[in-house]
């Protein structure tokens, strides 16, 4: 049991992990550090570098808390922890 | 009718409704009045923990802001929805499981210490406090605006209002009513935003509209935000979607005050509270998808509305002679929120970049030969003619794009709605960290249910005249004390929750050292910028993204003092355990 709850933490480690990575990517990378090359493609009329820090960035971020929360429903049912 | 008979009737109508909320969901017992009794669904919750969020700021003041600022408008955009990833990943789930009240209540129980709990509660109300002294002044200002009526008697019609819903419902009749203000806010926004993207690019989704053709006026058939561009350039401003140009923010610089941002979001008390009313764990990560899904509504359309302010004001203003420019504009010149100096005597509108003069416009009581009212500042040696206060944006929207009035009527209950549901929400957290930890766990642990109820709605009234007091006689240093409420939340709470979920080894000694760390230096550092004007003197990193290095502080005080003094007790080491796994998270309890 002792070794179950260690392994369901550990899962949950990494899904948090993985979901922070891409939270990073979108906002600070792409919205922020690579702004200016990113800028010299369009989409639409959107230079890319600023749809992501006002539109892309917001949009990704709630998808991202619905993954979260699909995939721990997920692991709290396998590990047989859920409510 | 007119626009004064619709305002009338809409906020008439609308706070109606929230005091009959209250009524029906009002509470007797504490349950019911600190965490609604810990049975909201997830989407009403998602509702209401977004109009908790959603202030006055984020309605009115947000996308003004955005319009002036361009790229850099950005940090508000990424930096306020952002910290709902972190809530949602790292603190939502964990909290409802430990299911106890407050956020002092988790601080004191984790790291098993009556000083962490205290040092905490005073984080808690001097965040919520500075938080809640704006909301009051933004009600006494859309009272007076568009009520007609003094801005005092705005504010203490607001405090009645909030302290009927707040005292007699607790956190369940605010719960309701939020999620009532969270739909009249949203539709306030959206109609006129919809409206305007129909007029300029002709299509009804604000977000695609920002990236498309301008389809009527000189500027037909090119992209909106290249002519923003090029309308900046030509007026000597920097590039609208340009990052980092000369005169704005450094990358780092916007790096450091997004992040501060979404960590101070993560670690304010009436946002993370909000998470004890859902009935599970699973309950708790759904409703924080919801709400940062109806935050994003309403964060994706303000850099729209952003955009085509800008462009609406240029187009119809710039260049154009006084005589002949729109009645909105003559109205809100009216209140002082738009003056004109002519320069150079030609009768028409210059705007350019650069202040017109000095300060905010202190009017003379003259007209000059033109109708406009002349101000007595000293003028600048800039080409500019015009001020514009960032704050009409917004609000003048549905008239620059000749609206009907109930939408306009509509607009001032909804910024009505975003700043009473947010003062409520703080008020709340102002008299559970008051009643809950600091009178029953603090000094009468042998309290009756019926005692601390009363001591709640005695402190709900205490916080409502000191807010109101504040209303009507504002502090100057409101705008410089948001820096504080953030780099407080992110220098303070944040790291200490997040250790005490994800390290069995941090212990007392280390989160009191690590707190008061964090707080010490980020309090001073904003203090020099802010009050003592010294030169942000860190990495050029300024007063509102200061709360990342408070933070790191905090973190790498926290860790290196755990290490070093004993391990927390193993009931604490079960604790977090416990609270790392769903199963056999009941309702939150009260001891």
């Amino acid at each position: 049991m002792e070794n179950r709850l260690a392994e369901y933490w550990r899962k949950n480690i990494s899904i948090v992990c993985a979901l922070l990575v891409v939270w990073a990517l979108v906002s600070y990378f792409c919205g922020i550090f690579f702004v200016k090359p990113l800028n010299a493609i369009h989409l639409g009329g959107y230079p890319l570098g600023f749809w992501f820090a006002q539109q892309g960035s917001e949009i990704i971020f709630v998808i991202l808390i619905f993954i979260y929360y699909k995939l721990m429903s997920n692991l709290d049912r396998k590990y047989d922890v859920h409510e | 009718m007119s626009i004064l008979a619709w305002t009338y009737i809409m906020v008439g109508l609308t706070f109606g409704l929230y005091i009959f909320i209250a009524w029906a969901s009002r509470v007797r017992d504490t349950k019911g009045f600190y965490v609604a009794g810990g049975g909201v669904p997830p989407i009403a919750n998602g509702m209401a923990t977004a109009a908790d969020w959603m202030s006055a700021a984020s309605f009115i003041s947000m996308a003004g802001l955005i319009s002036f600022l361009g790229y850099t408008g950005s940090i508000y955009l990424m930096g306020w929805t952002g910290g709902y990833v972190l809530l949602a990943l790292l603190l939502a789930p964990y909290l409802r499981k430990f299911g106890k009240y407050t956020v002092p209540d988790f601080v004191g129980d984790r790291y098993y210490s009556d000083a962490a709990r205290f040092v905490a509660l005073v984080c808690a109300i001097f965040v919520s406090l500075t938080y809640v002294a704006g909301q009051m002044r933004g009600v006494g200002i859309v009272f007076s605006r568009f009520l007609e009526v003094d801005v005092n008697t705005g504010v203490i019609i607001g405090m009645i209002i909030v302290f009927l819903y707040a005292g007699l419902g607790g956190m369940k009749g605010i719960t309701w009513t939020q999620v009532a203000q969270y739909t009249v806010l949203i539709i306030a926004y959206l109609i006129p935003a919809i409206a305007i993207a129909m007029k300029i690019t002709g299509t009804p989704i604000p977000q695609i509209g920002l990236g498309s053709h301008v389809v009527t006026g000189q500027h037909a058939g090119k992209y909106l935000l290249d002519v923003l561009d090029q309308l900046n350039r030509d007026l000597g401003f920097a590039e609208y979607t340009q990052a980092f140009g000369p005169g704005q923010k450094s990358m780092l610089d916007v790096f450091c005050i997004t992040l501060a941002l979404m960590v101070g979001t993560a670690g304010l008390p009436h946002v993370i509270i909000r998470f004890y009313t859902v009935p599970s764990v699973k309950a708790a990560r759904l409703s924080a998808g919801y709400a940062l899904l109806f935050i994003a509504i309403l964060y994706t359309t303000a850099p729209a509305v952003a955009a085509f302010a800008r462009y609406n004001m240029i187009d119809t203003l710039n260049d154009k002679p006084y005589t002949e420019a729109p009645s909105w504009f003559k109205n809100w010149e009216k209140t002082g929120l738009i003056a004109w100096v002519d320069k150079n005597n030609d009768g028409i509108i210059q705007y350019r970049a650069g202040k017109p003069f000095k300060g905010k416009p202190v009017f003379t009581g003259e007209t000059g030969p033109l109708g406009q009212r002349l101000v007595k500042n000293e003028l600048t040696s800039s080409p500019n003619e015009l001020y514009i206060d960032r704050d009409i944006m917004v609000l003048a929207n549905p008239e620059i794009a000749n609206l009907p009035a109930w939408v306009i009527a509509l607009v001032a209950a909804g910024g009505l709605a975003a700043a009473l549901s947010t003062a409520s929400g703080l008020l709340l957290v102002i008299a559970s960290s008051i009643s809950h930890d600091l009178y029953y766990r603090m000094i009468n642990r042998k309290a009756s249910e019926k005692q601390r109820l009363l001591v709640g709605r005695v402190m709900i009234a205490v916080a409502v005249c000191i807010a109101g007091y504040f209303g009507i006689n504002p502090p100057g240093f409101v705008a410089q004390v948001v820096a504080f409420a953030f780099g407080l939340a992110a220098s303070s709470f944040f790291p200490i929750i997040i250790l005490g979920i994800f390290s069995k080894r941090a212990n007392r000694e280390g989160a009191i050292c690590g707190m008061i760390a964090g707080i010490v230096f980020t309090a001073i550092y904003i203090i020099q910028i802010k009050f003592l004007h010294m030169k942000p003197w860190f990495l050029g990193i300024s007063a509102e993204g200061i709360g990342v290095v408070g933070m790191l502080i905090n973190f790498i005080v926290t860790i290196v003092v755990s290490s070093i003094t004993k391990a927390p007790p193993k009931e604490i080491q079960d604790l977090v355990d416990s609270i790392r796994t769903p199963r056999g998270a009941g309702a939150a309890v009260d001891h």
